[in-house]
């Protein structure tokens, strides 16, 4: 096969449930795979957060949409003569089908390379999967596919209740569900036919308390396969992967089942024809032999990434290179240097995944772990034991409990009946709920029967129980035992110990060959180091982020990543430290060590003590480092960049406050109020409307707006019900302000920072908001001089982020981050510079200009939330303090209309309205009026009755609600929150996929941005801009 | 069960100590390991393990209990033995597991068989110094120090022990043709796929003699797999030799493979730790097709020993010789296990090449 010359790689947009920064670490893979070559790589993705959309890896990068139309734009500017869509998700495959079937890519002759296009459709077709499995001879359930209601009922009536209902060319499950009768199934019809863009679901025998195992395959062109990795899922069928807590290798497979499946995922893979990687998913009975194949992924997949962290072996770049036409064989083992791609991983220790919810952020949506994909995040925890690696990722969710045992749910009142439910009913973390349900003398049958999760864990969770209850009653003689099971010091309850772990190598071989492996983790189930350690060298260890969660996201990898490759420069030695296998800053590739372990202050300085490392770098890796920062001082650690005290300052409200007041620094009033009475006074002096939260809680949450006495008695009862006796801070909010942020680096003096505003006006949380560089604005200029006086004060080296409110012209602080922020990779990419980079130089040298510095903007730049309303079942859609986007996407302009509009459309589901825009609110309503106006040339507007926009149509809510099932409304414009009207309308949306804009001035911006489609965008590579 | 602490004795005076299970006994052999992740009943029956200490590298062993032996036309489906083979069983966790169809849990099993085992060893540690000094004699159990005695693998004829003392024979009813399996310790996976081809077995003594084997008219010859030093073997080397002037279809298996690359007088080494895994690629040489394979093997020949042309198999990652085909002498060896059990499916097309010479 001849190498193409120049490849086109798709990315897969924003961080969206069941769309995260696997990824980004797939695609940078790919693009590395790719380089080596001498290949030139033109990659299109819209998220500018992640690590492949800087530089490093791809030689050119463009900012936009996913869609044909999109990319058509590129490949008629690129010429690229080859395109890989197997590293971007269900994104890339379904615009690179359609690419494909409107003969795009045949008339730019660009060659389809890895899995082909008819490949891709045998996988994703439910019917043609069927037709295919059928003809190899692979077993697959009973089942039958349907194109309208009615067939949909005569299939299930066929097969039998309870049935699963699944949906075609769909990622993370949406819209598939379990109906047990006619009347489950008649109602989930329309919301699943409403979410295929292909229209066409399955109804498929429902494999109840059966076993779910996944394989990862790879093949080559010549027809060589290895079958990489097996996954185990604790959780049965009918949980959707990604809500499932998964174990590799597989613990409860004997050789025939183990061998049997694996056979059937090469007859899979070969009979759809995938050249590179797939994953096969398996149900398995748990009595006797029989089992079904039940999917195919025909590309880098969540699970694939997991599997590559977890046995060590790169399944990306294998799949490019196998793509470029490589065989198995002909490509190195990366791991052990020694062997050949060729090969299936041994691993001689345990891995367990644990998916991250985030419900606590969302208003009514159901907790509970079903069909469709729901979680935000995961984590992965490594041991040489199952306990070891299950207790570590517990602790990794970073949920607060401290292990299986000893935490708030462990500790938690509960009857039988209410453990009995939460067991039932499949609440997150169901584990914690199996583990207090054993301390409460249930069996291991009645777990399961209420689980069906395999006794083989459920055995393991009760041996943890009894361990420390044992331990409990001993006094805790049997420490050791305790610590070699994964027993945390916190979760015993007791102060430190000895700490005595050992460092083992992922070697992909279980030690058979030697491995020259820089990919770690420590157990304290062992007797030797795999390696020795030259404690001589000046090292440096770059904490990560974590498992990913509303707010803390792949921007915080950028940063990590962009950390390490500065450091490298002021160190001997780079380390990572972190946990989140979704992540390239998790890639071995990156650093000199990866310890794949807990972000703790006792895994941090048992690692520090084994290495020698004397610094630490925290300020990457968002939240997680600032809340260990003191712990880690303690430790007698070093944490470069600023001093732990001046974070304290800038963390703890009151000390800020006091140095803001000290410095003659503006900022809204504010007070603590341990009562109602206090809350009231506070109120009598500043006026409505405040901005109130509990005190003790981080990152926003429960943080919301009172414009009224009602509302604010209303959230105050709220609080005092949930969380009684504690205290709020209730600040003055400046209504109809605007929001402006500062990125910077500093050396203590000068500053080198980026200036950004909202959209959005203040009190919309600035992850939910349209983030917009330049600010062209007479503020910017104090707000430098702010910046340069906190520098000064705090004596701040490194990053940081300041955010104000600018009311009349005038800007108040709200808040200082002294760490990397969330936006720091769009604001470092919109001047084509990078702040960690700065960041880095500042700490160890002054940067030879004084004052504040802001590179020059050449064009607009526009950042754009991803929001995940429709797999948040029963979540009231509403913008607030409170961080709710999953994601963000962004574009560059020449104006802010050319970037807005191409940001907004990066996003999904969003789209320009064709048909029916239904809007209405109680505020912003001017600007939502001039929205009206502007969507008037694109489609029908309407507005509701009861907060209706003057000159539109008005609905009732009964005929609203008709038009949008009916598929008239293709846009929704609203405000503000107002559930106890809207709470219907704005989740029947959601459900039915339509896009949202839950904010006036957005919806003013965006529809007026509408007219750049017609006028012309602009579509250049980013540094062009 | 209690926990008594035994000891983990090694030639090179390691000594390791560990919590037992399994059976109160003394074991002696050689050690070495296996990255097999799964398929333990069927390891630990698998005859070639005879003389050996097993290292298993996946940490938790025994999660699926044993099963009850299920046996086809005399041939078990689920075991490669009656009995446990290797010496001694050494794992990091013991598991008391079960599953639908098992029969009693694996510390069961050993105590059953006699068989002794020892956990809450650090077995990657066993691996790396495996690895590093090459396989060594153990000693398993509750000895003192003074009393240790090893044993030298390569001196001991393990086939003795192993091979059936009488023939057996597996009456297909199809009554086709018969082929004799020369018994060096067969694997049951090997005698259930020839079975399947729809040949009657006739499974002779490692003993007999190339007279003996060809007054069963066979239509095929197998030489089976088995454990220990293949030079110790003289006597079957010549039997083969003189099997192989009846130009009859012939198929030898990890030993059997041995054998007859010492009958064509290619050099047999003793390997630093062998290979002893399910995830083992092969090459094929004739196309480039590659496979993953089970191994279990402490003796190879290295592919630079041996003519180019010659050689139908190799590990691309150390280049040994896992299979040579010469279709003018009728003769396919594999030194890996097309049969699997435990491992994969992938080369059971060695079995159907056979039954075409065979016919």
């Amino acid at each position: 096969m001849e190498k193409p010359k120049k490849i086109l790689v798709l990315g897969s947009g924003a961080i969206k449930i069941a769309e995260a920064a696997e990824f980004d670490y797939s695609g940078s893979q790919a693009l590395k795979a790719f380089r080596e070559e001498g290949i030139k790589t033109v990659l299109v993705n819209p998220n500018i957060a992640t690590v492949q959309t800087s530089h490093v890896s791809a030689d050119r990068v463009y900012l936009l949409p996913i869609t044909k139309e999109f990319v058509k734009k590129v490949i008629e500017r690129e010429r690229p003569d080859a395109i890989a869509l197997g590293f971007g998700g269900q994104s890339a495959l379904t615009t690179g089908v359609e690419l494909y079937k409107s003969r795009i890519l045949q008339r730019y002759n660009v060659k389809t390379i890895g899995t082909g296009v008819d490949a891709i459709e045998r996988a994703l077709s439910r019917e043609k999967f069927r037709e295919t499995m059928m003809k190899a001879g692979v077993p697959i359930p009973r089942s039958m596919s349907a194109r309208t209601e009615e067939e949909a009922i005569y299939a299930a009536e066929r097969i039998g209740f309870p049935i699963m209902i699944r949906v075609s060319f769909n990622l993370g499950g949406r819209g598939s569900t379990v109906a047990r009768n006619m009347q489950e199934l008649k109602a989930w019809l329309k919301k699943a036919f409403a979410q295929t863009s292909v229209h066409e679901i399955l109804i498929e025998e429902y494999l109840e308390g059966w076993k779910e195992i996944e394989y990862e395959v790879v093949r080559d062109s010549f027809d060589n396969v290895a079958v990489v990795a097996c996954l185990e899922k604790l959780d049965p069928m009918g949980v959707h992967t990604g809500e499932g807590t998964v174990v590799t290798p597989a613990q409860t497979l004997d050789n025939f089942e183990y061998q049997s499946m694996r056979s059937a995922a090469i007859q899979v893979a070969r009979a759809v024809g995938i050249v590179g990687e797939c994953n096969v998913q398996f149900a398995l009975d748990t009595k006797s032999r029989r089992f079904y194949a039940i999917e195919t992924n025909p590309r880098m997949s969540r699970s694939s990434a997991l599997a590559s962290k977890a046995t060590g072996y790169p399944l990306a770049y294998v799949s490019a290179k196998l793509a470029l036409g490589y065989r198995l064989y002909e490509i190195q083992n990366s791991v052990s240097r020694a062997t050949t791609a060729f090969f299936e991983p041994s691993l001689d220790y345990i891995v367990v995944k644990i998916p991250r919810w985030d419900f606590a952020k969302f208003e009514d949506v159901k907790e509970e772990i079903g069909t469709e994909m729901r979680s935000i995040g995961e984590v992965m925890g490594i041991g040489r034991n199952f306990e070891e690696a299950f207790q570590k990722a517990i602790r990794m969710l970073d949920i607060g409990e401290p292990g299986i045992v000893n935490g708030r749910i462990y500790k938690a009142r509960m009857s039988k009946h209410e453990l009995e439910e939460a067991l039932r009913a499949r609440r997150p973390y169901w584990f914690l709920y199996a583990a207090k349900a054993f301390k409460e003398g249930f069996s291991v049958e009645q777990v399961e029967r209420l689980t069906h999760v395999d006794p083989y864990f459920l055995n393991k969770i009760r041996q943890l129980v009894e361990m420390f209850e044992e331990g409990k009653r001993g006094g805790f003689k049997n420490y050791e035992l305790l610590k070699r099971y994964g027993f945390s010091d916190d979760e015993l309850g007791i102060g430190k110990r000895t700490n005595k772990i050992v460092v083992k190598q992922i070697d992909t071989l279980a030690g058979e060959w030697p491995a020259k492996a820089n990919y770690l983790y420590t157990t304290h189930d062992g007797s030797e180091d795999d390696l020795t350690f030259d404690k001589g060298k000046h090292k440096l260890l770059v904490l990560g982020a974590g498992g990913f969660r509303i707010g803390v996201s792949v921007e915080f990898d950028w940063s990590v990543v962009s950390l390490v490759n500065a450091a490298r420069k002021y160190f001997g030695e780079v380390d990572v430290l972190n946990y989140n296998p979704e992540t390239v800053s998790t890639d071995w590739d990156v650093s000199e060590k990866l310890y794949f372990d807990e972000v703790n202050a006792e895994t941090v300085s048992g690692i520090a003590k084994k290495e020698g490392i004397k610094e630490v770098a925290i300020f990457g890796a968002g939240q997680i480092g600032n809340n260990i920062a003191i712990a880690l001082k303690k430790a007698g650690l070093r944490l470069i960049g600023t001093d732990a005290r001046s974070i304290d300052i800038a963390e703890e409200r009151s000390k800020f406050s006091k140095l803001l007041a000290d410095l003659g620094i503006k900022q809204p009033e504010w007070a603590v109020a341990r009562n109602k009475r206090e809350v009231e006074e506070f109120v009598e002096r500043v006026g409505f409307p405040v901005l109130i939260r509990p005190s003790y809680v981080l990152s926003g949450t429960r943080m919301r707006i009172a414009n009224s006495q009602e509302e604010l008695e209303r959230y105050m009862r709220d609080v005092h019900s949930n969380h009684k006796g504690h205290s709020v801070v209730v600040s003055k909010f400046m209504k109809d302000s605007t929001e402006a942020e500062l990125d910077c680096a500093t050396d203590g003096k000068s500053i080198i920072g980026v200036t950004m505003r909202h959209i959005e006006e203040a009190g919309v949380h600035s992850g939910d908001a349209t983030i917009v560089t330049p600010f062209e604005s007479n503020a910017t200029e104090k707000m430098h001089d702010i910046a340069l006086a906190l520098a000064k004060a705090l004596h701040i080296k490194g990053a940081f982020n300041l955010q104000f409110v600018i009311s009349k012209g005038e800007p108040y602080v709200i808040e200082l981050n002294l760490r990397a922020s969330r936006s720091m990779p769009f604001s470092s990419k919109s001047v084509g510079i990078n702040l960690i980079e700065y960041a880095m130089k500042g700490i160890y040298q002054s940067f030879g200009w004084s004052g504040f510095y802001e590179p020059e903007h050449k064009s607009f730049v526009v950042k754009s939330p991803q929001f995940s309303w429709s797999q948040l079942r029963g979540a009231y859609p509403y913008l607030s303090p409170e961080m709710k986007s999953t994601g963000e996407v962004a574009a560059f302009g020449d104006s802010l209309h050319d970037a807005l509009v191409k940001s907004w459309l990066a996003a999904t589901p969003n789209k320009v309205p064709k048909k029916g825009v239904l809007i209405y609110g109680l505020s912003n309503v001017q600007s939502l009026a001039t929205a009206a106006e502007n969507l008037k040339q694109y489609a029908e507007v309407y507005t509701l009755a009861n907060a209706k926009i003057n000159g539109v149509e008005e609905l009732s809510m009964e005929n609203a609600i008709g038009m949008l099932k009916s598929g008239g409304i293709d846009l929704l414009v609203t405000d503000n929150y107002m559930k106890e009207t809207d709470y219907e309308i704005r989740r029947l949306a959601a459900d039915l996929n339509i896009p949202l804009i839950l904010n006036g001035r957005l919806g003013q911006e965006v529809s007026a941005s509408f007219s750049r489609l017609s006028d012309g965008l602009t579509f250049k590579e980013m540094r062009e801009y | 069960m209690g926990l008594d602490e035994i000891g983990l004795y090694l030639e090179n005076g390691l000594q390791i100590k560990g919590t037992a299970f399994g059976a109160k006994k003394v074991a002696k052999g050689e050690l070495v390991f296996s990255t097999a992740m799964n398929g333990y009943p069927e390891a630990l029956t698998d005859p070639s393990y005879k003389g050996q200490i097993l290292v298993l590298t996946q940490p938790h062993i025994g999660n699926y209990g044993v099963p009850k032996p299920h046996k086809d036309h005399g041939i078990l489906a689920n075991f490669e033995s009656e009995h446990i083979m290797v010496e001694g069983l050494v794992i990091s966790q013991l598991t008391f597991g079960s599953k639908w169809n098992s029969a009693m849990t694996l510390d069961e099993w050993l105590k059953k068989e006699g068989v002794p085992g020892i956990f809450g060893v650090d077995t990657r540690m066993l691996v790396k110094m495996i690895r590093d000094r090459g396989s060594m004699n153990a000693v398993l159990g509750d000895v003192s120090k003074n009393d240790l005695e090893f044993e030298d693998y390569t001196k001991i004829n393990f086939v003795e022990q192993v091979s059936t003392k009488q023939p057996i024979i597996y009456q297909n009813k199809n009554k086709r043709k018969r082929i004799v399996v020369v018994d060096f310790g067969i694997k049951h996976g090997i005698l259930a796929e020839l079975y399947g081809l729809g040949y009657t077995l006739i499974r002779v003594p490692y003993s007999y003699t190339a007279d003996k084997i060809m007054e069963y008219e066979p239509a095929g010859i197998v030489l089976s797999n088995g454990p220990g030093n293949p030079l110790l073997l003289d006597m079957q080397t010549k039997t083969f030799s003189d099997l192989l002037e009846y130009k009859m279809p012939m198929l030898g298996i990890c030993l059997g493979h041995q054998i007859a690359m010492r009958a064509l007088g290619y050099r047999i080494s003793k390997m630093k730790f062998g290979h002893r895994a399910i995830n083992k690629a092969v090459v094929d040489m004739h196309n480039g097709k590659a496979y993953i394979t089970t191994h279990n093997h402490g003796y190879a020949v290295y592919a630079s020993d041996m003519p180019k042309k010659e050689i139908w198999f190799m590990d691309p990652d150390d280049k040994t010789v896992e299979g040579t085909y010469y279709p003018d002498k009728k003769l396919m060896t594999t030194q890996f296990h097309p049969e699997s059990r435990p491992g994969t499916n992938d080369t059971k097309f060695v079995f159907a090449m056979f039954k075409k010479w065979v016919g």
